[in-house]
């Protein structure tokens, strides 16, 4: 199932079972996969047309309602565009709204350069007080809407809207505010985000084969990044990798980075896209353009265990 | 006089003491909407300034968040706080920011300050209380150097497509921004076209310092099955001469000492 198809299903269970929740789109309902609920809640799932900026001050205004607001539309129009309404409007005003932004970095795909948000993280990033959440499939974003739900506060969510091979199974439970660990390991940690999870467990069966083995913790929530489970793990490895589907400056690296450095400096590289626009093309070929593939994450990965100890 | 007018010159008297306390501030377009605060606070607006979060109660969202002292000399009169406040704007710690702060100062019902974003707040909460159907009015102000601003008009055509006739909308037509006056700058005319080419219900008020005036319209507004935009043709500084004669230079401006007891003579009518 695609993940805009469960997005709805849940925000559905959500929205009958909470008069307060109301969503709000700007003229991308349908490819986010969200169209149908404005037939069922008319009065609470509505439109503003292509005005972002006005979904994100009425968004800000319904929430000084006690509503609770999701906005709905792609990740470079749900962060930089709206970039003050999110600073001034919801954060800074403390208000209670839900930012759901679609088609992160490469996965923008044949949608090309002006729609592939590279620098979100980092632009949501350095406002304060709101929290960034990237699930990681069907499982994990299930699983944590309702937390996002029940906590108040700006949430968001960076989100893959596609079909994506499940990682997680229906028994795993998750905490909004901690990392998921999803492999123990000793060689190396390797901290993943978003869709880079699937690609760092395609690098890890390679990785096994050759008899190493990798810590994999999944950062599904980037701000406020769980310090613990990352310092916990450098101790243990000495040696971290970070993979995301973001530019490499002021995404996980730069997350990771700011906790190692004050708390447990490790050597450390990075998988991301390298401080460049990005292009059109189909994933395959952007992983390979910007070497997020699984046998970039094992060279890497290898690379940074003949650092160790060095 | 009347007596919303000897409150106007209280509110002023307020404002300049508030700014000149501090020795600068946004004196200009404090005291060109005093009049619509005075009118609004004491002819319409639903409140109980003991609770001041009142479920149900008429909202006033003030867009160009920098008029904060003269909303905040309305806001001690009403009661909502004490009026020894007034002397703390902008003081380390203070509950009273140069621009209007929700989660600082009891009344205030969004923070404002980067501009466009207020007029779009309230059309945020206008359709919540449409949802909540508690019958409340959602009173906003721009300023006219605002209007310049692109989310003002996306918010504009969601009220009129949302058929929010619960919002009643002021501009401050004080004809000044900050680098000069508007025409010069951007030119927004024909302003009173413009919003009912937008699907608003318009109502020019020719003298925006005229309470009886103000009111008529709101009056007028209140029966409008469109949301509803009053345009106050206001004068930016009004009510003291040398802040007058400054035009776009007192949207902020330094007040001496000397300055603040000639303007308090001048409102006192000893000048």
């Amino acid at each position: 199932m695609e993940m805009r198809q469960v997005l709805a299903q849940e925000l559905d269970k959500l929205m009958s079972e909470n008069k307060n929740i109301v969503l709000i789109d700007a003229d991308l309902s349908k490819p986010n996969g969200v169209a149908s609920l404005s037939k069922k809640y008319p009065e609470r799932a509505f439109e503003v047309g292509i005005a972002e900026q006005n979904m994100a001050s009425v968004a800000a205004g319904m929430s000084s309602y006690d509503f609770i607001p999701f906005i709905t539309t792609f990740t470079p129009f749900a962060t930089r565009r709206i970039c003050d309404q999110i600073a001034i409007s919801m954060a800074y005003a403390k208000q209670n709204v839900k930012i759901i932004g679609s088609d992160p970095g490469i996965s923008a795909e044949f949608n090309g350069g002006t729609h592939m948000s590279v620098e979100d993280i980092g632009v949501i990033r350095s406002i304060p007080e709101i929290v960034i959440f990237e699930p990681v499939d069907n499982i994990q974003l299930k699983k944590i809407l309702p937390q996002i739900v029940n906590y108040y506060g700006v949430v968001y969510i960076r989100m893959f809207r596609k079909e994506i091979p499940d990682v997680f199974s229906d028994s795993d439970e998750f905490d909004l505010f901690k990392a998921s660990k999803i492999q123990d390991g000793k060689d190396i940690s390797i901290f993943c985000s978003g869709i880079m999870v699937q690609e760092t467990m395609a690098a890890n069966e390679i990785l096994k084969k050759e008899g190493i083995l990798a810590e994999i913790i999944n950062i599904h929530t980037l701000k406020p990044i769980d310090r613990n489970a990352i310092i916990e793990s450098a101790r243990k490895t000495g040696a971290v990798l970070t993979a995301e589907n973001h530019n490499v400056i002021g995404g996980l690296k730069s997350a990771v980075c700011e906790v190692l450095m004050e708390e447990y400096p490790v050597p450390l590289r990075s998988i991301g896209i390298n401080d460049v626009f990005g292009q059109v093309g189909k994933m395959p070929y952007l992983k390979e353009v910007y070497n997020m593939r699984a046998e970039d994450i094992v060279e890497k990965a290898k690379e940074l265990i003949e650092l160790k100890g060095k | 006089m009347t007596e919303l007018q000897k409150k106007c010159v209280e509110i002023r008297k307020s404002t300049l003491n508030t700014i000149g306390n501090l020795g600068v501030g946004h004196i200009g377009g404090s005291l060109s909407i005093v009049e619509l605060l005075v009118v609004l606070y004491e002819k319409h607006m639903n409140i109980n300034p003991k609770n001041p979060k009142m479920q149900g109660r008429d909202r006033l969202i003030v867009s160009k968040g920098h008029s904060g002292p003269a909303v905040y000399a309305m806001l001690s009169e009403k009661g909502y706080f004490s009026k020894e406040w007034l002397n703390t704007l902008n003081k380390p710690g203070t509950k009273l920011p140069s621009h209007c702060d929700m989660n600082r100062t009891p009344g205030i019902d969004m923070t404002t300050g980067s501009l466009g974003q207020g007029f779009s707040c309230a059309m945020g909460i206008a359709k919540a209380s449409k949802i909540r159907k508690d019958g409340a009015v959602i009173y906003t102000i721009i300023g006219d150097g605002e209007t310049q601003e692109g989310q003002i008009w996306e918010a504009a055509m969601f009220a009129a497509h949302h058929k929010l006739d619960n919002v009643i909308a002021f501009t401050d037509y004080n004809k000044f921004q900050l680098d000069g006056q508007v025409k010069d700058i951007c030119n927004i005319e024909p302003l009173d076209e413009k919003w009912r080419s937008f699907g608003w219900n318009v109502i020019v008020v020719a003298d925006g310092h005229n309470c009886d005036e103000i009111d008529k319209a709101i009056i007028e507004a209140k029966s409008s099955e469109k949301p509803s935009m009053i345009i106050l043709n206001t004068i930016k500084g009004k009510g003291i001469s040398f802040i007058e004669s400054m035009g776009a230079g007192n949207h902020s401006m330094p007040i001496s000492e000397e300055q603040w007891k000639q303007g308090l003579k001048e409102l006192a009518g000893e000048n």
